[in-house]
């Protein structure tokens, strides 16, 4: 009876200590998000950017700058805290209450959204910053295995037999949206506004595709880590990327004859920042983005910075490429989503599961 | 004693020249099939894990074991432990003990709820947490009004991980104190101790390796947990990331080898639980030989 006892004495003791440790821990990181509050209005702030899959290292290195920037010029310390994962989810995710300071989206409709269901932000937010919203643009290319094996030289290359394509789903994300927009663009240029026959041009292309990952970073990971496929179909940024973590020697881009110009915008939300108080600094933040400093920070990450001065000065990073406008040649995001991805859309209509 | 029987059965005189040599066989074939499939499934990725996380040499591991969003991963998935598994062991004893010390109404019905989290989709289990608290939830507005934070926040963290982990003790210890009864209990409250007293001196000393058993199941549990963290967590770096959202972060980033930094971490942990685990299989053992033998 005496071990029992012993035995019972233990962990009762280990109860209390563990239970003890959970409360007092939850009371520092009480007293610690507190202080953090009292702090902040004074010299410190903290802005949450919620933003898409492939800017992660492009934001890394412009919220250091930013940050002492902000420091210099206010004396204020600005921590600026990331979230990143599928356009679309991300902005579902600010709709369902995630606190974002700024949004910095693959896609205007993304944060369309974020404004009609959410009410977080007016409609005509896109207004509110140059360029409709988006100091930089990025278009859509291919990435290939070094050397080019399968001779891939444009879209029409995608749709021939044998060839394995991978992109990710449109409907979940939204790079594969601008994927799959440049093609129709492209079918729709070589036939003359025929749509029968650009469906037709899609549905071979669909057919070519082995793996519909859904998001922009899977498809990546699929194509360079697993091996799979002939050509991924990427962002322009994302495949300089892809180049430079993992070899020069093994992979490289194909520019095609013709691609969309995508415009990722960025938006204060209104709804978080005035309830924060962080609406200067938030705006402030965007704003710095079409600064030179910014714009060059924008250009170094793969980005095509909107500056033409600086634009130039990358020219032989970037390519000239006929593209495409969504507004002028989609008549928008919205008329888009509508015709394209909605249920029963294009998409639907053309693309069949294996 | 049911056990006895079926083992000697086999050498009952019968059999035992005919067909020795067949279920030798057999059952070395079943070793061997049992072996492989460990080896393919289970260590080689483990030692996968650990030659890619040394791939690029020590200084990356310890590099990615030590950067600020990983401390601040390691010591989120902490305290979501310290918080879930503490409350998971009270809840636990209290079912384990109403259900099995007790009768009243509507007994199987707790039992089947508390199986509910083993049978759902940790996805829905987090969807459920968005639902009710998200600002266009059952209890958004509410929450907004008075500033309260749970969905995207570690409270949001700890609720996922408390629905997934509540029925590891429970489960652990239901069938333990059924076949326990209610004899023990029933004496000593004869002889005059009072409730908390018979709790103290006689069911938890009954059950207490069923007990540390389970703390440990949910433990490893409420640290691995990916599905329904996932979707409330929000995903901010340094903030609401756990370890396992760290590792796909990492690993969606081209930093594999600090992923798998990372992930190495949580598998020695894991590994460790196992020994634990074990450890307290072979105690529970050994004091049950003992008790048997004492009487």
């Amino acid at each position: 009876m005496k071990i029992i006892h012993k035995y019972t004495l233990v962990l009762i003791l280990l109860a209390v200590i563990l239970s003890g440790c959970g409360t007092t821990s939850g009371q520092n990181s009480k007293k610690e998000t507190s202080s953090r509050e009292t702090a902040k209005k004074k010299d410190s702030v903290q802005l949450l950017n919620v933003s898409y899959d492939p800017t992660r290292e492009l934001y890394e290195e412009f919220n250091k700058e930013f940050s002492q920037y902000w420091k210099e010029k206010t004396g204020q310390e600005v921590t600026i805290q990331q979230s990143h994962g599928g356009s679309g989810k991300q902005g579902r995710a600010v709709i369902d209450g995630l606190e974002a300071d700024v949004v910095t989206l693959a896609l205007a409709y993304d944060i369309d959204e974020i404004a009609d269901k959410g009410g977080l932000l007016s409609k005509d937010w896109q207004k509110k910053l140059k360029d409709n919203s988006t100091p930089y643009t990025s278009t859509i290319v291919f990435l290939v295995k070094k050397g080019n094996p399968k001779g891939i030289k444009d879209w029409g290359d995608l749709t021939k037999k044998g060839i394995s394509v991978i992109t990710p789903n449109p409907k979940t994300s939204g790079g594969a949206r601008w994927n799959y927009l440049a093609a129709w663009a492209y079918a729709q240029e070589k036939d003359n506004g025929e749509e029968v026959k650009t469906k037709d041009f899609m549905r071979r292309l669909y057919k070519n595709v082995e793996v519909l990952d859904s998001g922009a970073r899977g498809a990546t990971t699929t194509f360079v880590e697993r091996g799979i496929g002939d050509v991924l179909i990427a962002w322009e940024n994302e495949a300089f990327l892809t180049l430079n973590e993992l070899g020069k020697d093994k992979f490289e881009i194909v520019v095609p004859s013709l691609s969309i110009l995508a415009e990722p915008p960025v938006a204060v939300v209104d709804k978080v920042v005035d309830k924060k108080g962080t609406k200067e600094v938030a705006e402030a933040y965007l704003n710095y983005l079409y600064t030179e400093k910014g714009q060059e920070i924008v250009a170094k990450n793969y980005y095509r910075p909107r500056n033409q001065a600086i634009l130039e000065k990358y020219a032989d990073v970037f390519p000239k490429i006929n593209l495409v406008t969504i507004d002028d040649y989609f008549g928008g995001w919205k008329k888009a989503q509508d015709e394209h991805f909605s249920d029963g859309g294009t998409f639907d209509q053309i693309y069949q599961p294996k | 004693m049911a056990g006895h029987v079926s083992i000697q059965y086999p050498h009952s005189p019968v059999n035992r020249t005919m067909k020795e040599s067949e279920p030798r066989l057999v059952k070395w074939l079943l070793i061997t099939a049992a072996l492989g499939f460990l080896c393919l499934f289970l260590v080689l990725p483990l030692v996968a894990i650990f030659i890619k996380a040394f791939e690029k040499g020590s200084a990356v591991f310890s590099a990615a074991i030590s950067s600020p969003d990983a401390l601040s991963a390691i010591r989120l998935t902490v305290l979501v432990a310290l918080i879930t598994v503490p409350l998971n062991a009270i809840f636990g004893v209290a079912a384990a003990w109403a259900v099995t010390k007790f009768n009243f109404k509507g007994k199987s019905l707790l039992i089947t709820i508390i199986d509910l989290p083993f049978a759902v989709s940790p996805v829905i289990a987090g969807l459920v947490f968005v639902l009710l608290f998200s600002s266009h939830g059952i209890f958004g507005p509410w929450l907004q009004a008075h500033n309260i934070k749970i969905i995207f926040e570690v409270p949001g963290i700890v609720l996922a991980t408390l629905l997934i982990t509540l029925p590891f003790v429970a489960r652990e210890l239901i069938p333990l104190m059924q076949t326990q009864g209610t004899a023990d209990e029933e004496a000593s409250m004869t002889l005059g101790a009072s409730g908390w007293k018979t709790f103290l001196l006689v069911t938890l000393p009954n059950i207490k390796w069923g007990l540390l058993y389970g703390i440990i199941l949910c433990t490893a549990r409420a640290i691995g947990e990916f599905g329904a963290v996932s979707v409330v967590s929000g995903h901010i770096r340094g903030v609401t990331n756990t370890m396992p959202l760290h590792i796909e972060i990492l690993y969606n980033e081209y930093q594999f080898s600090a992923a798998f930094a990372v992930a190495s971490l949580m598998s020695l942990f894991a590994i460790f639980t196992l020994v634990v685990k074990n450890l307290i299989e072979w105690k529970a053992k050994k004091s049950m030989v003992s008790e048997e033998g004492g009487f």
